[in-house]
């Protein structure tokens, strides 16, 4: 087999910054070309280990391909094709380059074989994602963006604390199954968590995503959260705590994209959502949860960018994304609208679509495993996403009420972009058996049995029923203009709380400080400056006295001088002979 | 100017498609009688368990969320003030 020169992640980080000097249908084509470059790379790639370099003693392995990486790599690439494409027409070059190194430096991530290949892409990762999210130049998407890069380094550090025991430990930077075993493991474990937005370390998601630019939130939906994704696969499968986080992560987002007014927000909590039930077949950690986990991820990546890339077409054509802002765009947005439909099919698992076939093995996992609990809470967590990204999203937005907006169809690359993708999503959910043959266990699943269907289309259609009920009855969460507040409420209040603390605190000090100072200063400057008035009144008024003033003469050359002494209206001469003098003084002292 | 689709405008296809929903949901339900509900769980193994589920969730997602507005909704420049 033929190797590239360069792995996958160079190709697409070093021919990011070359977009600058190109223009129009050069710098267009050669965009769309990079991905195919590192896709025909993948393509001709053996398993096994490739791309080895020694760097200071160690091996860094940039190209460690198997099932698992291959399988994320590829939809990885696809999405870089599809992210790049819907962002063709964007003329600022910063958002080009940002999400090209970004899309590199995952697939970086997910091809590396050892810690600090790993480590480099993945603060490559979240520099570059910032610039993606700050592409807004917007006030909000700056203060977002800054809590984003924050939040993300420190998870950063996490990481690096971890790997750097456990380099010390075992001798070796290459990494595989790790488990929870010892306090670098929890370490990595956390560092991790935090990009996959496990609950509690998630507010950054829904806080950071909605803030991007119409195209630039393609991009970080797809790539942050799922490359963590992998690596919990390769590194804690089994993991139960996986499992409670995955439960939470199902269950409590729905709530918050019930509420919600953002769309793009909405698809963040949804986001959420969906790699809960990713975890929670992590955390199960059998063949098929793993199985399911790892397609769940493909199908999701594309769906969940459709959505996006829907949401995106409206915020960019009509300039608004709150669902108290649109409705009624069916009418002149048709095909946006069908493409908006396929995404949403898709991730409420309609048979035939995509998240059909990959999200029933992670429900049929936890079955075989009699968690019946969980069984329940993915079961529930799927009427929601009936509800918030099902319903709501292209409801309030393509039909509901009529906002009289009447905005056209965006550009023919985004509509492409859409297109293909809503392609894949019903692709995959018919023809679902090349993807299982990708996947890195053997599958002996089958989606397409009469009761996952019938059980599938009861769940699915009678919450929609629920849902017609409730909102021709008046009953249904109205949609108000509003902020929830999420977990981000305590870096952000404690931000404020530190602010605060430094205002009232150092501040207050620094005011009695000066209150202090100016009150000691002038107290002792007004005891010498009385002093001197004295001494000097004590001087002259015997000098007077000796050259023959009396009474009231005397009287007016006392009031005179002690009034210049306090007041500083002394002659400047006086001044300028006291300071020389006292330079003579010193002249001759010395 | 483009010619605009109007189909939902007319409160006859409306309820066509309504009408078309609720034929649906009668089939879904008719169509249990004849596939095997192999399952793990016994729960599900009661006529009609999935239809009565997903509707009891949603309506308990909704309503929990409206009880979960009012502790979390704030106006929307809460952090801008």
């Amino acid at each position: 087999m033929i190797n590239s020169l360069l792995p996958p992640a160079f190709i697409l980080v070093i021919g990011a910054i070359l977009i600058p000097f190109l223009g129009g249908k050069t710098k267009a084509a050669y965009m769309l070309a990079l991905p195919v470059v590192v896709f025909i790379t993948l393509l001709n790639l053996s398993l096994g280990n490739t791309w080895i370099v020694e760097f200071w003693g160690y091996e860094l392995i940039m190209g460690r391909v198997d099932k698992l990486s291959l399988i994320f790599a590829y939809v990885f690439t696809i999405m870089t094709f599809l992210g790049v494409l819907f962002a063709l027409q964007v003329k600022d070059n910063l958002q080009h380059v940002a999400g090209l190194i970004y899309a590199g430096s995952t697939l970086g991530v997910v091809l590396a074989g050892d810690f600090l290949s790993l480590y480099l892409f993945w603060e490559i990762m979240a520099v570059s994602s910032t610039f993606l999210i700050i592409a807004s130049r917007t006030r909000e998407s700056r203060e977002a963006g800054f809590r984003y890069i924050l939040v993300h380094l420190i998870g950063g550090l996490f990481l690096l604390a971890g790997i750097v025991l456990y380099v010390q430990k075992s001798g070796t930077i290459a990494f595989d199954y790790i488990g929870l075993t010892g306090i670098e493991s929890y370490l990595i474990f956390i560092g991790i968590a935090l990009n996959a937005a496990a609950i509690p370390l998630h507010a950054w998601l829904p806080d950071a995503y909605p803030n991007g630019t119409p195209t630039s939130t393609v991009f970080l939906s797809a790539f942050t959260t799922k490359s963590a994704v992998y690596l919990l696969i390769r590194t804690f499968p089994g993991a139960d705590i996986l499992i409670v986080i995955g439960a939470l992560m199902v269950s409590l987002p729905i709530f918050y994209a019930v509420l919600e007014n953002d769309i793009r927000r909405v698809l963040s909590y949804s986001l959420m959502n969906q790699v809960g039930f990713m975890l929670v077949g992590i955390g199960i950690g059998t063949e098929l949860a793993l199985n399911g986990a790892v397609a769940h991820a493909f199908c999701h990546i594309i769906y969940k960018a459709l959505l996006f890339m829907a949401a995106g077409s409206v915020l960019q054509m009509t300039g608004k994304i709150k669902c108290t802002e649109l409705g009624g765009l069916y009418k002149t947005m048709p095909l946006t609208c069908v493409f908006c439909m396929v995404g949403a099919l898709s991730i409420s698992a309609f048979p035939f679509f995509s998240g059909f076939v990959s999200k029933s093995m992670i429900v049929s996992a936890s079955g075989y495993e009699q968690l019946f609990i969980v069984w329940l809470i993915l079961q529930f967590a799927s009427t929601g996403v009936v509800d918030h990204a099902g319903i709501k999203v292209p409801f309030f937005t393509f039909f509901g009420h009529d906002s009289g907006i009447r905005a056209k169809e965006p550009p023919l690359n985004m509509l492409i972009a859409m297109g293909i993708a809503a392609s894949l999503c019903i692709g995959l959910g018919v023809f679902y058996k090349p993807l299982y043959n990708m996947l890195p266990f053997p599958v002996h699943y089958v989606p397409y049995t009469g009761a996952h269907v019938v059980g599938q289309l009861q769940l699915l259609l009678f919450g929609a029923l629920a849902f017609t009920l409730l909102i021709l009855s008046g009953y249904y969460v109205p949609e108000v203009r509003s902020k929830n507040i999420d977990a981000d409420w305590t870096y952000r209040m404690f931000g404020r709380f530190a602010y605060k603390v430094m205002d009232k605190g150092l501040n207050s000090l620094n005011r009695i400080s000066e209150w202090v100072l100016i009150r000691s200063v002038k107290g002792f400057s007004s005891f010498f400056s009385k002093a001197a008035v004295n001494i000097a009144l004590f001087v002259s008024v015997n000098l007077w006295l000796l050259l023959g003033y009396r009474g009231k003469r005397l009287e007016i050359k006392k009031e005179k001088l002690y009034n210049d002494f306090s007041e500083g209206t002394l002659p400047i001469g006086i001044g300028a002979a006291a300071a020389i003098s006292f330079i003579l003084l010193i002249f001759i002292l010395t | 100017m483009k010619k605009e689709l109007t189909i939902f405008d007319n409160p006859e296809n409306v309820k066509r498609l309504r009408k078309g929903f609720f034929v649906a949901l009668v089939l879904v339900l008719i169509a249990e009688a004849f596939v095997d509900m192999h399952g793990e769980f016994s729960v599900a193994h009661f006529y009609g368990f999935y239809a009565v589920y997903g509707f009891i969730s949603y309506v308990l997602l909704i309503f929990v969320a409206k009880v979960l507005r009012k502790i979390i909704m704030r106006k929307e420049d809460y952090y801008d003030q």
